[in-house]
């Protein structure tokens, strides 16, 4: 693999723009060391880090995204062409996925384009740097410290661009992408399980086409659908790549010490596997958290629930069934209000609920006894990443004295280290932020003030000293033992 | 594969026969393009490569001779022939080629022509995992006079009365004024699960739909229903808040009471493997479509309908004479094509107005002034002639001095000189004498008057 980096190292010299970023990059590329089996989707969220930290908070929006996509689409390239080797050793490598990236193009590209010509994947990957794929444009304009993350507007869809009976990706991940856009499908547990459904679907629909073999191909195949779903969707980096990088896993440890005799076997397997996945991780760690927080809540107790995490309504209710006395405080904010949902959960099982919105949480929390926060990622240095306002309640609590206990699961661990929640973040629509009341909406022409910019973040990191305890299906932990659970994962696999 | 698309063409024009009894619906020339290169074009644009046409054996020959649809679509083109006498309705030409279809389909009249942006009802169709998707337009009124028409514009078009949710998307109630003879009923049940309803009655029915394949094998089993919009979208629109374990109402639907029928009567049977996995996402996740009540997303419903209402935008269907003439007007403002066809030669001292467009391998003489009008491949028109308003389809020859205002000229007649027509539709190879004056009429040969 030295090899391999070296040879990306010569053809990165080779073109033509941006070469000192290149060199940051490459330090930085090559300075995180995939301790996990598949380094495709570790180097994304490494190297994206490395990205958005060197550029500087100034000049304009505009290029900075330019240059980012550009990146991402070299980074594309640069991962088909490093994942695969780290893997099986092999050279050919997939170009057919990001050259199909642009799907706006009339020219209809089959799927099965051979690839393994060198020469082939220089011309492709230089029409891609030329070409700057951006599939979705960005709207609005962007606060100047989140110039390097996308925002799309939910009125572009992403499908604006794509054939309809869509050839060149799965319509399962194209419905995939449009039910995230969409936020039909939120909720980093509702994303994951679909995630995997639809590559379940691929997995189904995949015929090994006659000269390649199943494993480099369907690798091949559900990374181009995975790097589709980049742009196609909003999406929260590591988590995706989490539940995607054990994915992985199954299909490497899978395929590759199948004999010849086995292949046939492969596909169902792999199903198998994922169901597997989905049992134990997601639905009996649910089971097993919600069994150990039981033990947390007592009678009496005032629970404080922010926003809708399915994994702390599931505890609820089963603390509710296991006839514990307890009254909820729902937290809600704007401008999702997922809160809503919540409440309504509970109250259809009978706990007895209060709905305050976030700025009335210093107001309620005298009352409260317990906090309890669902996560979409814990981070390797004991940050929590969960919805926007986590972090604000945390405080809050913390100044209380009432404590805070994160639910997560296992799978959600990830070795990323972020301790701010600039570097990197989703943008939602920034439309959402618009309300009209009485008749008026004050914001509707804020595309037209100069100094006026909307942010609407997704996410936000809440440190360790705020979170008393972590609830996980391997027991309960302070949050700074996650480089520990990470390790212990590691060595079983 | 995602969708499959069928393209109904063997319609026969009822309610414009002075126009069809000629040339097949299908084949009418809108813009000098035959009206079902329309929607082929439309699909073509956004990215299919075959489409299944239903069709008769005259519209296939006369399809693969004509020239724009050889060269123009690029598109694989699966005829299917019926016949043409046939009480088939579009249901029972969808069971025909049930051996066809594998996944869900998108079905397309050949008489629509739209500028739609299709991804909107495929989106509508795919987040939400729906049964149906179909697009509406709102309803433009006709400004233009039709030829024949005596007395004003009767309004015997019976309404159709569309339901929809708050959102504006979600179909709620279809029926058609036809059948609701002493009033609309609305079920408790639709109230209930949705308070506000917005009924709508200015829409047009674009007649393309998004069905899933469920549906098809639906209609394989229950030979009752023969038409799409007639009863296969009302029984679907009713069906989404009919309670499943109703078993009374689908025995009324169907004669067979087996429990295989009764489980593929119910569209509740979908046909994906993974079917728990997705409702088990559905939980997780933290959305709802509705507010205010304590019911999970789409109140639990698996069969769920929805529309696409284009509020802006061209969306016509050629059904009517009155929609004919109309279309002729807008069609050629979608493309961006020469008005003048490149082969035809056209004298310099002929004035033609901007909005006219002239077909491949005409004649206009000297003297001649052609306003708002459209003329089809193949004409003659002589010296001094005055076409105002008007359609003139192929291989019509006009002789001197004629002063033809809003009117419908068909394929193949000949107009002597001087003759002077207001408001005409001359069918199809008609002569009209020399110095005729006619106004208002229609002009059809004797033989086809006897159709009924």
């Amino acid at each position: 693999s030295k090899e391999e980096k070296q040879r990306l190292r010569k053809e990165k010299k080779q073109q033509k723009k941006s070469k000192e970023k290149k060199d940051d990059k490459e330090s930085h590329v090559s300075s995180a060391p995939p301790a996990v089996p598949a380094p495709v989707s570790n180097s994304v969220p490494a190297s994206e880090v490395a990205v958005a930290t060197e550029k500087p908070t100034k000049s304009k929006a505009e290029l900075k995204a330019e240059r980012r996509a550009r990146q991402e689409a070299e980074r594309a390239t640069k991962q088909t062409k490093k994942g695969e080797p780290g893997q099986q050793g092999a050279t050919g490598k997939p170009k057919a996925p990001p050259s199909e990236l642009q799907p706006g193009m009339v020219k209809r590209l089959s799927e099965h384009v051979q690839v393994d010509d060198p020469d082939v994947l220089k011309k492709l990957a230089k029409k891609l740097e030329r070409q700057q794929i951006p599939l979705r444009s960005d709207y609005g304009y962007k606060v100047s410290l989140f110039s390097h993350l996308h925002q799309y507007s939910r009125k572009a869809p992403p499908t604006q661009q794509l054939s309809i009976p869509s050839t060149v990706i799965h319509p399962a991940i194209v419905r995939l992408g449009l039910q995230y856009s969409q936020g039909i499908v939120a909720g980093s547990n509702a994303r994951s399980v679909a995630l995997l459904h639809a590559f379940k679907q691929v997995i189904r629909d995949y015929t090994t086409p006659p000269n390649e073999e199943l494993s480099r191909d369907l690798i091949k195949k559900c990374l181009f659908y995975y790097m589709n779903l980049f742009p196609l969707k909003k999406f929260v980096f590591f988590l995706i790549n989490v539940t995607y990088r054990v994915f992985f896993n199954t299909i490497i440890f899978l395929i590759f010490p199948a004999s010849a005799k086995k292949k046939r076997f492969a596909k169902s397997k792999l199903l198998t596997s994922i169901e597997w996945y989905i049992k134990e991780k997601i639905i009996l760690a649910a089971t097993a958290i919600a069994h150990s927080s039981i033990e947390k809540i007592s009678d009496g107790d005032v629970i404080l629930v922010y926003g809708c995490s399915s994994l702390v309504n599931n505890i609820l209710c089963e603390a509710y069934d296991k006839q514990r006395k307890f009254r909820v405080i729902v937290v809600d904010s704007r401008p999702r209000l997922e809160g809503r949902e919540a409440l309504r959960r509970l109250v259809q099982k009978g706990i007895s609920c209060t709905y305050v919105l976030i700025s009335a949480v210093s107001y309620i929390l005298p009352e409260v006894s317990k906090v309890f926060l669902g996560a979409h990622a814990l981070l390797a240095n004991g940050y929590v990443m969960s919805r926007v306002g986590t972090s604000q309640i945390a405080l809050v609590a913390k100044a209380f004295n009432v404590p805070v206990l994160v639910c997560c699961e296992t799978y959600k661990f990830c070795e990323r280290v972020q301790t701010d929640s600039f570097v990197s973040n989703e943008l939602d629509d920034p439309d959402d932020l618009i309300v009209t009341r009485k008749g008026k909406t004050q914001l509707a022409g804020w595309q037209q003030v100069a100094s006026l910019g909307l942010l609407n973040l997704v996410y936000d990191v809440t440190p360790p000293d705020f979170v008393d305890l972590v609830i996980t299906d391997l027991g309960m932990i302070p949050c700074t033992s996650v480089p520990v659970v990470l390790r212990v994962k590691n060595v079983d696999q | 594969m995602e969708l499959q698309a069928v393209l109904m063409a063997a319609g026969g024009g009822s309610r414009m026969t002075d126009l069809t009894y000629n040339t097949p619906k299908a084949m009418l020339p809108v813009g000098n393009k035959p009206l079902i290169w329309y929607p082929l074009n439309l699909l073509e644009r956004v990215g299919f490569e075959e489409v299944i046409i239903i069709t008769t054996k005259e519209v296939q020959k006369m399809m693969s001779m004509d020239p724009k649809i050889k060269v123009d679509v690029k598109m694989k083109l699966d005829v299917v022939c019926i016949q043409e006498d046939g009480d088939m309705g579009t249901a029972d030409a969808l069971r025909h080629i049930q051996q066809k279809i594998k996944t869900d389909i998108l079905v397309v009249s050949c008489d629509l022509i739209t500028d739609v942006a299709l991804h909107e009802v495929v989106d509508l169709f795919r987040a939400h995992n729906a049964t149906l998707a179909m697009l509406m337009s709102k309803a433009h009124e006709f400004t233009e006079t039709v030829p024949g028409q005596k007395g004003k514009k009767k309004t015997a078009e019976q309404r159709d009365f569309v339901g929809v949710d708050q959102s504006g998307q979600r179909l709620l109630f279809m029926a058609n004024e036809a059948d609701l003879e002493d009033g609309l009923s609305l079920r408790k049940s639709v109230i209930r699960k949705h308070p506000r309803m917005h009924i709508r009655t200015g829409l047009v029915d674009a007649h393309l739909y998004c069905l899933k394949k469920a549906v098809v094998d639906f209609l394989s089993e229950n030979k009752s229903i023969s038409s799409i919009r007639g009863e296969l979208l009302p029984y679907l629109v009713r069906k989404q808040f009919s309670k499943t374990a109703n078993y009374e109402k689908i025995k009324d639907d169907c004669e067979d009471q087996t429990q295989k029928k009764s489980s593929t009567d119910d569209e509740v049977v979908i046909s994906s493997r993974d079917e728990s996995l997705l409702q088990r996402a559905q939980e997780l996740s933290c959305w709802n479509d509705h507010r205010g009540d304590m019911s999970e997303a789409y109140h639990g419903g698996k069969l769920r309908c929805y529309v696409h209402i284009m509020e802006q935008g061209l969306c016509c269907r050629v059904n009517t004479l009155a929609a004919y003439i109309e279309a002729n007007r807008l069609a050629p403002k979608l493309f961006e094509e020469p008005a003048v066809h490149p082969s035809s030669v056209i004298s310099e001292r002929c004035q033609m107005g901007s909005d006219s467009i002239i077909g491949a391998l005409c004649q206009v003489a000297d003297k001649t002034s052609i306003k708002r009008s459209t003329i089809g491949n193949s004409t003659t028109v002589k010296e001094k002639v005055k076409i105002a308003n008007s359609i003139i389809m192929h291989g019509v020859a006009i002789e001197e001095g004629c002063n033809i205002q809003g009117s419908v000229i068909c394929s193949n007649a000949v107009i002597g000189r001087g003759a002077d027509l207001k408001y005409c539709l001359v069918g199809s190879g008609q002569w009209i004498e020399p110095e005729a004056e006619r106004t208002n009429e229609v002009i059809v040969g004797t033989d086809q008057l006897m159709e009924i």
